[in-house]
């Protein structure tokens, strides 16, 4: 067997050809194949201690990942963890099917490559389509906050437990204030969406709610627990409060520091966008198993390829549910 | 080629059920977070010990097994994994140090 066999050697002299040596007794693309994802082993790495480095500087005030995290599709209440878990499960099952196709190959069953190739593209595909529902999940948020001149999210809890803005704060925006659009403006510039609820509303329903209290992203380190004031305190800062924040962008988020947020869309992000790759690299392999292409080949060695990179999907998304959802 | 042409399904299935169990053990202790676990503990919790530790073992079971490492060539294997483990621990540990001064120095100045 060639070193490379997408190219074909004997008939033309100016190509060197590599000889017969294999180094590590690796064909070149599997070789290659495991030194690229070695590259983007270490770029997610990057990412990882960057987040390791923010969490640290902010370690007293960080947002407590199983509170934010709490949602199942289809399902009403509070079940932190359960979702991701599923997803794990999902994707290691997925990483599964492919190895199994992997093993097919190499016993030269046409057919149960392809099915376990199409078992693992349907397997990324619903890890994608949760990834896509937690994200909108995560980004119209669940409670509502506001925040502070000073950068603070403040949340609001009744008897310890987190309360939503819709179920203390009464009635529509007192202030008139509308959404800008293209047909209420004559000079029409883009408006980001505004809140539900106007600043001086959510103070007003905060002084006529005696049991409701302010909580603080400051955490108090022997519980690990936010700290939650007293309605003296919590009046004194909402006073300070700039504006009301519900969901997540870029900018703001309900949940705590504005860099919680930008690094979940950036990891889960660069992650799903791999996901993505390999669903459409699959796609592609699939077709050739069923056209036959590496049946004339001889060998399924471009389904191991393509299932090296789907297993460090997988590999990254262990270290990613870890960092980001356990720890 | 290293591999015998018998199949290793039995083994696959194995380590996915080794990986499975590993990872509803994370999950559970994710949940109810034992207090003698989570509050105290050598540099962070013990509980997030725990999870380094079992996210490692996971990561092994991957690469080895499914990853097929198990049957590279010694030092195929070792120009990766070698590269990957000794750079990923000189940035962690740079950055994490880092971090924690950067609280240290920072949040003194910080009003809440």
């Amino acid at each position: 067997m060639e070193a490379n066999i997408a190219v074909p050697n004997e008939n033309n002299k100016e190509t060197w050809g590599g000889g017969n040596v294999k180094p590590f007794g690796a064909s070149y693309g599997k070789m290659m194949m495991w030194f690229f994802i070695l590259s983007d082993a270490l770029t997610f790495s990057g990412f990882l201690a960057a987040y390791g480095l923010t969490r640290f500087k902010f370690i007293d005030s960080w947002p407590i990942a199983d509170e934010v995290f709490t949602h199942v599709p289809f399902m009403h209440g509070e079940y932190p963890m359960i979702y991701v878990a599923i997803m794990t499960f999902i994707l290691i099952f997925s990483s599964v099917t492919m190895v199994l196709a992997v093993d097919a190959g190499h016993q030269m069953k046409k057919n149960k490559v392809a099915w376990y190739m199409f078992a693992t593209i349907v397997g990324g595909i619903i890890f994608v389509g949760s990834q896509a529902w937690e994200w909108n999940t995560f980004i119209n948020g669940t409670y509502g906050a506001v925040k502070t001149t000073e950068g603070k999210v403040l949340q609001f809890v009744k008897d310890g437990k987190q309360i939503a803005l819709a179920d203390f704060v009464v009635g529509e925006r007192t202030d008139n204030r509308v959404q800008h659009t293209p047909k209420n403006g004559l000079w029409f510039e883009s408006e980001k969406t505004i809140s539900n609820y106007s600043v001086a509303q959510v103070v007003a329903a905060y002084n006529a709610n005696p049991d409701i209290q302010v909580r603080t992203e400051l955490m108090d380190m022997d519980l690990k627990k936010k700290t939650i004031l007293s309605r003296e305190e919590g009046a004194l800062q909402l006073a300070k409060t700039k504006m009301v924040v519900e969901g997540a962008n870029l900018r703001a988020n309900e949940y705590g520091n504005t860099i919680f947020a930008d690094f979940f869309f950036f990891i889960t992000g660069f992650h799903g966008f791999h996901v993505v790759s390999g669903i459409i690299l699959n796609i592609i392999i699939f077709f050739n198993v069923i056209l036959g292409t590496y049946e004339k080949r001889g060998h399924y060695e471009m389904v191991e390829k393509v299932g090296l990179y789907w297993h460090f999907v997988d590999l990254v998304w262990v270290f990613v549910f870890t960092f980001f959802y356990l720890v | 080629m290293a591999h015998a042409h018998e199949s290793s399904a039995k083994r696959i299935w194995m380590v996915f059920g080794i990986l499975s169990v590993l990872t509803l053990v994370e999950v559970y202790l994710g949940i109810i977070k034992p207090d003698a676990l989570h509050l105290q503990g050598p540099g962070t919790s013990w509980l997030n010990w725990i999870f380094i530790i079992l996210t490692l073992a996971k990561a092994y079971g991957i690469a080895w097994v499914f990853m097929h490492l198990e049957g590279e060539k010694k030092w195929f294997r070792r120009s990766i994994v070698w590269s990957a483990v000794f750079l990923i621990i000189y940035l962690v540990t740079l950055l994490l140090i880092e971090g924690d001064y950067l609280y240290e120095t920072l949040s003194p100045l910080v009003n809440w």
